[in-house]
């Protein structure tokens, strides 16, 4: 069998074994549905508030923004459900000093710290992130070609590509700062901003969250291209940022890895 | 020569308590740098959103105009971060890693070393806070209406609203010794607090009714009456009245703890590593 065969069955067996584990906890399910659905429904308070006082927040309407809200919620479950329990395994992997276990693996070991932890039932907030968009289209009331759904799907998943690149660099960083658990919070944090596009920032901001990290390319343009507020083609930004993010973020991992000595001892 | 006793007194306790996490904090710059720049964005995200929302009505919404909302939430920024508590989550770690053990075995009661920490760490938070403010105004151009009688309200409000969600969050947190699925009430709670409190918008921006539910309930005593005090929106006889419902909170919720509390400790078994 090749390698790259081998790495990706690695892959998808620690998420199997992972979900499986996970799924044991069925009230958890019940935890999270309950959670997530009060998450969303403070979202959708705020944009309420907004609309009730105005019709257009920086040349958004109500339904765009409930689309930039359901791409929030997707890509958010998605990073909770397979990047952030994997970063917080590593984090205190670096601190315990438990990370060498994994060095000296033979596998590629920014795969294995990426695919080893699982929280299944964030994936609630996909689904109801995906539900969002839907009740965002139907307000629209916009008319969506093929092209415009597949360059939507392609942008999601150059969102994810993204979070996960700008998630891991910074954990990758905090190596070098090995008291830097809070960081987590913070990136959530810098999440948040997510939730309204990217627009309506003023411009330090906006150029932090285009430049440095990404996230407009991650939320805001997939949300313009399903509200037919740009072209399809405009995807070519997302794919380009997040092959570059996801180079950078690889880049980044090797240097970290290079310069990891152990905290333990 | 006779060595001085040290006594133990509870206020001597919380002023070394206090020092220590004073200095602790201290310690850690970079992490520091990082800290204040998250709590930035969440201010800054609505105070972007108000106050375009307030421009594109012609600069005031609700009766409150785009440098008041400026001010509002340049000042959230403090209140924000003097509020912070031991959130219910940490209770969870503490109880399912037997870690309460450690506090336990002190023979003084765990509420008076967490307090005493949280509170030291405020006057660094507050010095912290001073950069922040400056660059916000800077940008937002904040309107404040000061009269002496705001600023030395502020400087109980605030103590008060820290007290009374600290309280809050430490009763919390005592669910986490009958479950482990803690989570879902502390979820409640966060929503509560981010609509009733003030902490999304100033109650002025919301439906009617929420402002009439919001002054029954703790939460607006923890953000916007510490906010409105300091920017100057209330007069003296507001100040004070809210200064003894925050006291009322205080002692009505930690009546609660030590109710709960006694119960609460009977059930703890450490879970351990």
């Amino acid at each position: 069998m090749s390698r790259r065969a081998n790495v990706l069955r690695l892959a998808r067996l620690h998420l199997k074994l992972g979900a499986l584990n996970e799924l044991q906890y069925r009230i958890n399910f019940w935890v999270q549905l309950f959670n997530s659905t009060l998450n969303l429904g403070t979202g959708l308070v705020a944009i309420a508030v907004v609309y009730n006082q105005t019709d257009t927040l920086g040349g958004w309407t109500g339904a765009q923004l409930l689309a930039v809200l359901g791409v929030h919620v997707l890509i958010g479950g998605f990073l909770r459900t397979f990047v952030v329990p994997n970063m917080w395994a590593l984090i205190q992997d670096v601190q315990q000093g438990t990370l060498d276990y994994t060095l000296t693996r033979p596998a590629d070991s920014q795969l294995i710290v990426s695919v080893r932890q699982i929280s299944i039932w964030n994936l609630i907030d996909v689904a109801l992130g995906v539900g969002v968009i839907v009740w965002a289209v139907r307000e629209m009331q916009a008319d969506l070609t093929a092209a415009g759904i597949a360059s939507f799907i392609v942008t999601l998943l150059c969102g994810a590509s993204i979070v996960y690149a700008i998630w891991l660099s910074a954990v990758t960083i905090a190596f070098k700062a090995v008291h830097i658990g809070d960081l987590m919070d913070i990136l959530n944090g810098v999440y948040e901003a997510g939730r309204w596009p990217v627009t309506i920032y003023p411009l330090w901001l906006r150029g932090s969250l285009t430049v440095v990290i990404p996230l407009a390319f991650a939320i805001t343009v997939p949300a313009e291209i399903i509200s037919n507020r740009i072209e399809w083609w405009w995807l070519a930004l997302p794919v380009g940022v997040s092959v570059a993010a996801l180079g950078v973020s690889r880049l980044i991992w090797k240097w970290g890895v290079r310069n990891y000595s152990g905290a333990s001892a | 020569m006779t060595r001085p006793r040290a006594e133990f007194s509870l206020p001597r306790y919380y002023r070394a308590g206090m020092r220590i996490e004073f200095q602790r904090e201290l310690q850690y710059r970079v992490r520091f740098f990082l800290m204040l720049l998250g709590f930035m964005i969440e201010p800054t995200i609505y105070l972007v959103v108000w106050t375009s929302v307030a421009d594109a009505q012609g600069g005031e919404i609700a009766g409150l105009t785009t440098g008041t909302l400026a001010a509002y939430y340049i000042v959230w920024t403090l209140v924000r971060v003097f509020n912070l508590g031991v959130n219910p989550e940490a209770w969870e770690w503490r109880i399912r890693k037997g870690r309460l053990n450690e506090f336990l075995s002190q023979p003084i009661h765990p509420f008076h070393r967490d307090f005493a920490f949280f509170a030291g760490a405020k006057f660094i938070w507050t010095l912290a806070w001073i950069p922040v403010a400056v660059f916000l105004s800077w940008i937002f151009d904040p309107v404040f209406e000061w009269a002496i009688v705001n600023v030395i309200g502020f400087a109980i409000a605030i103590w008060g609203g820290f007290t009374v969600r600290f309280l809050m969050l430490y009763a919390l947190g005592m669910i986490n010794f009958w479950t482990t699925r803690g989570t879902a009430i502390f979820g409640i709670f966060v929503a509560s607090e981010l609509i009733l409190s003030g902490r999304l918008v100033p109650l002025e921006l919301m439906p009617e009714w929420i402002g009439d539910v919001a002054v029954w309930l703790p939460f607006i005593w923890t953000f916007q009456f510490p906010i409105d005090t300091f920017i100057g929106r209330l007069d003296p006889i507001e100040i004070v009245s809210g200064i003894a419902l925050q006291v009322l909170w205080s002692l009505g919720l930690g009546l609660i703890f030590v109710l709960v509390w006694k119960r609460a400790i009977r059930r703890y078994g450490a879970v351990g590593n």
